[in-house]
C-alpha cells in the first residue's frame, strides 16, 4: 500500500490571496469583517465575507484562457498555483498532473448573469456569459493554465465531496495515471448564494475562496505531511441522519489524542452544528474551526479546513490532525493528516 | 474506508451489467426506447416547456413525463419536491433497479411491495434475488444541470418577488443534485456513497467509468451508476445564443450539418463483478470492458480540430479493454452535428479505426434524440447495450450527404447485425473526454 503525501497547499479566502493569509487569520482567530451585499430589488443588503482585491493583479490572468473568466476560475487558479510551486521549483512541472475540482454551488455569478439576460431577452443574452456557467468551467481553464494536467473531474457535491475528490486523486496515483494530483475546493458568492444561506441558516455569512491541495506518493515532493485516513462517506438518507452519519465517520478517526488537533467544520449556527457537535463531544485536544473566521465557504471552507490542517502540521506545531466535514445535505466524511518527515 | 485502500492481489474483476433503466424523448424504459432506436425514429417537436418565442430555435426532444411516478420509497411529499430532472432520474433508477432485481437494504418506508417491474429485455427474466449488502453501493451520477427549473424558479422569484420566501428554501435545497441523488437512495431503499461528476457533456460517461473503476480496484461490488439532464430555460438559451443549435435539422458528420438539436432524459445502469451476478444467477445484459478518460486543453467549447484528446480517450479506453479497431462492431459517436465537434472526432475515429474505418459501422443517436448533455453518454451506453443485445445498429435518423472526413460507414438504415463489442464517445465542454466499451453477453 503506497503512501499518500501532501506536496503542496494553496489558499484564496477572506483573508487574502495564499496560504500565509489564511494561517494569519486562523492564528489571530478574529471573525474577519463582514460586508454588505446587495440584493436586487430587495430592501435589505445581504452579508458576505468576500475575498479582497489581490494587491497587485495576478499574473496568471493576462492567459488567454483567463481573460474572460469570473472569480471562481481566479480563485482555483490562484491555488492552484500555490499548490504545485513546490512542484515548479523543483523542476518537476512536466510530471502528469491529476485535477479535481470539488464545488457546491458552482459558477453562480456568470449564471446570474446570463440567467438575468435570458429572462430580459434571450435573443440578446450574451454567449460570452454561457460557457463560463457550466460547473467543469474552472477546471478546463486551470487545466489550460498548468499545462501538464492529463486527467481532470469536476466533482459536486455538498462539503464532504472534497474528501471524494482527494480519494479519487489518490487512486489515480494509485493507479499510476498521474504523478501528481492536485485536488481544489473552490466556490465563489453573490447576492442569490447569500440569499439561499440565508432561507437555510439565519446566522451563516456566505464566503468565497479556495483552497488546493497537490498529493504525491513521492516522498520527495512531501512538505512533511502524509495523508494517512481517509474516512467512508457517510451518506445521509431516510434511515440515516446527519447525526448518525457524522457519528459513524467520527468512530472511523482515531481516539481522541491531547497533542493532536481537530479541524472541524463549526461555523456559530446552533442547529447546523449539533451533528458534527455530538460526534466530537468526546474530543479533548485542540480545535480549529476555521468557518467561525472565514465564513461559510461551503467546498472552498471544506478545503480550507485541510490546507490548514497541513499548514500546521508543516510547520510542527501538531504531530497529526483529524479533519471533519458533516456536509449540509449529503454525507459526513473525515480524514487524518499526519507529520511525515521522510521526504525533508 | 476510502484510503488507505483494501490491498487486493487479484486481477481487477469482470464487471457486467445486470440492470439499465432509460428515459428519453423516445419513451420511457427500454421497449419503446429500443423499439425507436432500432428504427432511427426522430423525436423532435415545438418546446412546449418554456416560451422559445425569442430564441432561433424553437425545437427539441422533450420527454413525456407520466403523470404518475411508480411507487417507491419516497412519500408523497417527497415526490412533489422532485423537479423535472429528479422525476427523469428517479424513472432510469427505478427501471435498473428493477431490472438487476437488486432488494432493498431495509424495506423502504413507502410502497415498497408496490413496486412495479418494468418488462424484462427480450430474453431477459424477473430476478428477485437478494443483493449482498444495499447498505454500500456507491451511487454515481452525472449531470451538468441538476435541478436547474428549480434554480431559475428561485432566481424569478427573488428578483420579481425579493420579499417573497415561499418554497424559496426548498428550491434552495432541491435544486442541488446530490439531494437528487439522496432521493434515489430513499426511493430504492438502499445505502452508498453518492458521487456527482459535472464534466459537461461527458458527465454520463464519466460517471459509469468512474462506477466500473469503483469495483475494478475492489471498492465495491455492484454500483448503480449513469446521467440525467432535463432541458432548462437557461441551457437552451445559452446554446442558442452561441448558435450552436440547428435551426434545421440535427444531422451530425453530415457535410450541410449546422449544428446540434438539444434533448432530455436520464439512464443508469446496474453493474456488478461477474462473480457477484453469477452469485445470485442475475440475467446479465452485458459486459463494460473498457474506460478511458482524457482532458482536450485546447479550448472551453471547442475540441482540438485533429481530435488528440478523443483519440486517446478511445485508445485508453481499448488499453483497457485489450482490444483494437478490428473488434469493435459498432461507434456511438459523440457526433453532436456542430460543424468543430464532428469534424474532429470524425478526424479522431479515422485514426483511431485506420483501415478498418472504411468498414466500420458509426451513427450518432443524437439525430433522434438530441444532446442529452449530463445524461448523454449514459443514454447512449444503455443504447450500445440495446444493440449488443438484441443485435441490431442503431440507425442515424437523418444524414444526407457525408462529410469528406467520414470514411466510415454511417449507419442510416436500421438493419440486423452481428454486434458483439460497442464503442461509446461522449466529448464535454471543458474538454474532459470520455469512451466507454461494451462487450456482448452471450
Amino acid at each position: 500500500m503506497s503512501r499518500v503525501f501532501v506536496a503542496g497547499l494553496g489558499a484564496v479566502s477572506p483573508a487574502g490571496w495564499n496560504v500565509a493569509a489564511l494561517r494569519e487569520a486562523l492564528n489571530k482567530g478574529e471573525p474577519l469583517p463582514v460586508q454588505p451585499l446587495e440584493r436586487p430589488g430587495g430592501d435589505k443588503s445581504l452579508r458576505a465575507r468576500l475575498v479582497p482585491a489581490p494587491a497587485t493583479r495576478p499574473g496568471f490572468l493576462a492567459h488567454p484562457r483567463l481573460r474572460r473568466t469570473s472569480p471562481i476560475t481566479h480563485y482555483a487558479a490562484a491555488a492552484a498555483l500555490d499548490a504545485v510551486a513546490g512542484l515548479r521549483a523543483l523542476r518537476v512541472e512536466k510530471i502528469r498532473l491529476g485535477l479535481v475540482v470539488c464545488q457546491q454551488a458552482g459558477c453562480v455569478n456568470y449564471s446570474c448573469r446570463f440567467f438575468d439576460e435570458v429572462l430580459k431577452d434571450p435573443a440578446t443574452a450574451s454567449p460570452l456569459l454561457f460557457p463560463e456557467t457550466v460547473y467543469a468551467a474552472p477546471a478546463s481553464h486551470v487545466a489550460a493554465l498548468l499545462e501538464n494536467v492529463t486527467l481532470a473531474d469536476t466533482l459536486v457535491g455538498d462539503p464532504a465531496s472534497f474528501l471524494q475528490g482527494a480519494a479519487l486523486g489518490i487512486r489515480w496515483l494509485e493507479e499510476k495515471t498521474v504523478d501528481a494530483c492536485l485536488v481544489i475546493g473552490v466556490e465563489e458568492t453573490n447576492w442569490i448564494l447569500a440569499d439561499a444561506l440565508r432561507h437555510l441558516d439565519r446566522t451563516a455569512v456566505i464566503a468565497g475562496g479556495a483552497g488546493a491541495i497537490c498529493l504525491s506518493l513521492d516522498p520527495a515532493l512531501s512538505i512533511g505531511v502524509a495523508l494517512e485516513t481517509i474516512t467512508d462517506a457517510h451518506s445521509y438518507r431516510a434511515s440515516i441522519n446527519r447525526t448518525q452519519a457524522a457519528r459513524a465517520m467520527r468512530r472511523q478517526l482515531p481516539a481522541s489524542s491531547t497533542v493532536e488537533l481537530l479541524c472541524d467544520g463549526l461555523g456559530d449556527s446552533p442547529r447546523t452544528d449539533t451533528a458534527e457537535r455530538a460526534a466530537w463531544r468526546d474530543w479533548t485536544g485542540r480545535r480549529l474551526s476555521p468557518k467561525r473566521v472565514l465564513g461559510e465557504g461551503l467546498m472552498a471552507a471544506a478545503a480550507w479546513q485541510c490546507v490548514a490542517a497541513c499548514d500546521l502540521i508543516s510547520a510542527g506545531r501538531f504531530p497529526a490532525a483529524n479533519i471533519s466535514l458533516v456536509g449540509s445535505n449529503q454525507q459526513a466524511m473525515g480524514a487524518r493528516f499526519k507529520q511525515d518527515r521522510q521526504g525533508i | 474506508m476510502l484510503f488507505p485502500f483494501q490491498p487486493t492481489s487479484a486481477a481487477p474483476p469482470r464487471v457486467v451489467i445486470t440492470g439499465a433503466g432509460i428515459v428519453t424523448a423516445l419513451g420511457l424504459g427500454w421497449k419503446p426506447n429500443a423499439e425507436g432506436f432500432r428504427a432511427g425514429r426522430p423525436a423532435f417537436r415545438p418546446v412546449s416547456l418554456f416560451d422559445v418565442s425569442r430564441q432561433r430555435v424553437k425545437t427539441a426532444a422533450e420527454v413525456d413525463l407520466p403523470d404518475a411516478l411508480p411507487p417507491t420509497g419516497l412519500s408523497r411529499r417527497q415526490m412533489g419536491r422532485l423537479d423535472r430532472a429528479g422525476k427523469m432520474l428517479l424513472l432510469a433508477a427505478n427501471e435498473a433497479w428493477q431490472q438487476a432485481g437488486w432488494k432493498p437494504a431495509q424495506a423502504p418506508a413507502v410502497g415498497s411491495s408496490a413496486f412495479t417491474r418494468p418488462e424484462p429485455p427480450e430474453g431477459g427474466t424477473p430476478n428477485s434475488s437478494p443483493n449482498k449488502d444495499a447498505d454500500d453501493i456507491p451511487l454515481v451520477l452525472g449531470t451538468t444541470a441538476g435541478g436547474m427549473s428549480l434554480g431559475e424558479d428561485y432566481f424569478r422569484q427573488a428578483v420579481q418577488s425579493p420579499t417573497r420566501h415561499r418554497r424559496q428554501p426548498t428550491r434552495a435545497i432541491h435544486y442541488q443534485p446530490q439531494v437528487q441523488a439522496r432521493m434515489v437512495l430513499d426511493a430504492l431503499g438502499f445505502g452508498g456513497p453518492i458521487t456527482i461528476i459535472s464534466n459537461a457533456c461527458a458527465s454520463g460517461s464519466n460517471a459509469i467509468g468512474q462506477a466500473w473503476n469503483l469495483i475494478r480496484c475492489g471498492q465495491a461490488e455492484c454500483a448503480l451508476a449513469g446521467g440525467y439532464d432535463a432541458l432548462s430555460l437557461l441551457v437552451f438559451a445559452g446554446f442558442d445564443a452561441l448558435q450552436a443549435l440547428s435551426p434545421t435539422v440535427c444531422r451530425p458528420f453530415d457535410a450541410r450539418r449546422d449544428g446540434l438539436a438539444l434533448g432530455e432524459g436520464a439512464a443508469l445502469v446496474a453493474l456488478e463483478t461477474l462473480e457477484h451476478a453469477q452469485r445470485r444467477n442475475a440475467p446479465i445484459l452485458g459486459e463494460l470492458i473498457g474506460y478511458g478518460t482524457t482532458i482536450d486543453q485546447h479550448h472551453l467549447t471547442q475540441p482540438q480540430p485533429e481530435g488528440n484528446a478523443a483519440l486517446a480517450a478511445m485508445n485508453l479506453a481499448c488499453d483497457a479493454a485489450r482490444l483494437g479497431p478490428k473488434d469493435v462492431d459498432y461507434i456511438n459517436a459523440h457526433g453532436t452535428g456542430t460543424v468543430l465537434n464532428d469534424s474532429a472526432e470524425a478526424l479522431a475515429i479515422s485514426r483511431w479505426a485506420g483501415p478498418r474505418a472504411a468498414t466500420l459501422p458509426v451513427s450518432s443517436t443524437k439525430a433522434s434524440i438530441g444532446h442529452l448533455l449530463g445524461a448523454a453518454g449514459a443514454v447512449e451506453a444503455v443504447i450500445c447495450l440495446m444493440a449488443l443485445r438484441e443485435q441490431w445498429l442503431p440507425a442515424q435518423a437523418a444524414f444526407e450527404t457525408p462529410d469528406p472526413a467520414c470514411n466510415f460507414l454511417i449507419v442510416r438504415q436500421p438493419r440486423d447485425a452481428q454486434v458483439n463489442v460497442a464503442l461509446s464517445n461522449s466529448f464535454g465542454f471543458g474538454g474532459v473526454n470520455a469512451t466507454l466499451i461494451l462487450r456482448r453477453w452471450a
